[in-house]
């Protein structure tokens, strides 16, 4: 078997004295899509934000690609990362936010062109005709020019996840990306993130659309009050769970 | 179909007449606007016909050379003083936010300090600074390295001293109005950026500063403004500004309302194009804030005028 893309150890956060990530062990192999589950406060966004290194870990060890998030390793001592090596390995990982985050100031296509054409130092007509393809593959051709307050929920939802992919990165984090949306528009930025995961994309998508999950994910991982409570094949946890707080869980959510 | 409650919905067949009512009365705002007026009028009867304002002496003095100098100087200390405040006022403000206790802690010194101590102090301390410190010389400290060396008299010109004076000074509040900027900025807009692997130089430069300037332009408008004015204090220490160019006159004629017309009405003018820069620079910052930019005056007239035209032809 091939090196995982995300592998994790006992991985513990705390914030002040409060412990929100209680020792996390898991594996996401390339390719693989996995749903992470769980009520609010359980952790699951922290997790993810801990993989591109927004959230620093307090112990245990996570990798990315065979790589260490934020530390090298020189014999048994770890040596903190400067920022710019750093930035460019969060650079290789593309994220989606819950509330979109796209820049006000900058149209569709400068939200897309703006971090290839600044850090990867692509030329900017190249960095154009990139993100007009993708703007064109989650069904934005025609919002080019359009600023992020001209656009609904969903449009500016699929932006962001063309802005993230304009990076090329090797692996793709969803946190809540449909939970600010209005019912509707929902359908559009799953249909996005379906045929990305169609493309071989490798994903670790925090939602509570439970029919994503049963559809699209390989794995699906339950977690409560900062552990991993169960994971598996998404009909085998959504179907026959086997802890009672997953039971409990999904009969309030299904 | 029926509604709630049984309520039909009234077919829709053209549009219902409009309401024709009796409007309230409003007798206070008729006695207030025609003492508005009363009060104006008699203003403006006194001050036309006062024989002792001798409007003629203000249009003589109005172009006068000395004058239009010191309108010039005044521009140029507004300026360069302002400039050199936004500079200091970024850094600052950028420092003040630094995780280096060291760093922010000298920012919040030099803001108080600054803050704590009037501007005309400032001034003439500027002003006498070659009491305290005779030479000055550029070069590093403790070693013995040095690369210009003058008297404190001849590199601190009153042109200097004033506009250290007034440049340090704004570069405190700046520094305050910058970082209420900064601060505006949704952290989600920095995770964004990190997360696309900009470095903190990039995400300050092209994704913060960009946003807090719509937060920063306003105050700093009124900074600019309240600067034109406040340049006037550098007649203290013998700078030729516009007030003291006017003062120089009046101290030789006798005149001195009517030069100090002259100064308000050249200090009106330079403050109205200000205004006009300040909307401009507003509108161009406001891209993506708002769905639609606000009009600019001349659309408005341009709109205001094919309206008319539209209800002329329809009456």
């Amino acid at each position: 078997m091939s090196e995982p893309m995300v592998k994790a150890e006992g991985v513990h956060k705390r914030f002040g004295r409060l412990e929100v990530l209680k020792g996390i062990t898991l594996e996401v192999q390339p390719g693989e899509v996995m749903v992470l589950l769980g009520p609010s406060g359980s952790g699951k966004s922290t997790f993810l934000r801990c993989i591109n290194h927004l959230e620093k870990i307090n112990s245990g060890r996570l990798s990315v690609d065979g790589e260490l998030v934020g530390y090298r390793e020189a014999g048994d001592k770890l040596h903190e990362l400067r920022e710019p090596e750093i930035a460019r390995k969060r650079g290789e990982i593309g994220m989606v936010f819950q509330h979109f985050n796209l820049f006000p100031h900058m149209t569709a296509l400068e939200n897309v062109t703006c971090a290839p054409i600044r850090v990867k130092k692509i030329q900017r007509d190249q960095a154009n005709a990139r993100a007009r393809e993708l703007l064109e593959r989650v069904g934005l051709p025609d919002k080019v020019a359009s600023y992020p307050a001209q656009l609904s929920g969903g449009q500016q939802q699929r932006v962001a996840i063309a802005r993230a992919l304009a990076m090329e990165p090797k692996l793709m984090l969803f946190d809540e990306p449909t939970s600010a949306l209005d019912p509707e528009l929902v359908g559009d930025v799953l249909q996005a993130m379906k045929q990305l995961a169609g493309e071989g994309m490798t994903m670790i998508v925090v939602t509570h659309e439970m029919g994503f999950a049963a559809e699209v994910a390989d794995t699906v991982v339950f977690m409560d009050d900062g552990i991993v409570v169960e994971a598996g094949d998404p009909d085998r946890v959504l179907g026959d769970p086997r802890h009672e707080r997953t039971r409990a869980f999904l009969s309030k959510v299904l | 179909m029926s509604g709630w409650g049984g309520i039909e919905t009234p077919p829709a067949a053209g549009r219902p007449d409009d309401i024709r009512a009796v409007p309230v009365r409003h007798p206070g705002r008729w006695v207030a606007a025609a003492l508005i007026l009363l009060f104006g009028a008699s203003l403006i009867h006194s001050v036309a016909t006062n024989q002792l304002l001798e409007w003629h002496v203000v249009g003589h003095f109005l172009f006068d050379q000395r004058i239009l100098e010191g309108v010039v100087v005044t521009l140029e200390l507004t300026v360069s003083a302002m400039a050199l405040g936004v500079i200091l006022g970024v850094m600052l403000a950028v420092m003040r936010l630094s995780p280096n206790p060291l760093v922010s802690g000298t920012s919040w010194l030099y803001i108080w300090f600054f803050r704590a101590t009037p501007v005309l102090v400032q001034l003439l301390f500027w002003f006498n600074i070659a009491a305290i410190y005779p030479s000055i010389s550029l070069g590093l400290p403790f070693v013995g390295v040095e690369f210009a060396h003058g008297s404190a008299n001849t590199v601190i010109t009153t042109y200097v001293a004033a506009l250290l004076g007034l440049g340090l000074n704004e570069g405190a509040y700046m520094a305050e109005i910058v970082r209420a900027g900064i601060i505006s900025v949704g952290e989600g807009q920095t995770e964004a950026a990190q997360s696309l692997g900009m470095s903190r130089l990039q995400i300050m430069r092209r994704i913060v500063l960009p946003q807090a300037m719509r937060v920063i332009i306003p105050p700093t408008g009124n900074e600019t403004i309240s600067m034109l004015k406040t340049s006037s204090l550098a007649s203290v220490i013998a700078l030729t500004e516009l007030l003291l160019a006017a003062e120089n006159i009046f101290s030789v004629n006798y005149k001195p309302i009517q030069l100090l017309i002259v100064a308000s009405i050249w200090y009106a003018a330079m403050t109205s194009v200000l205004y006009v820069g300040q909307y401009y620079l507003e509108r161009h910052y406001a891209r993506g804030a708002a769905r639609e930019l606000p009009a600019t005056p001349f659309e408005r007239i341009r709109r205001g005028l094919f309206s008319l035209r539209r209800e002329g032809a329809r009456s």
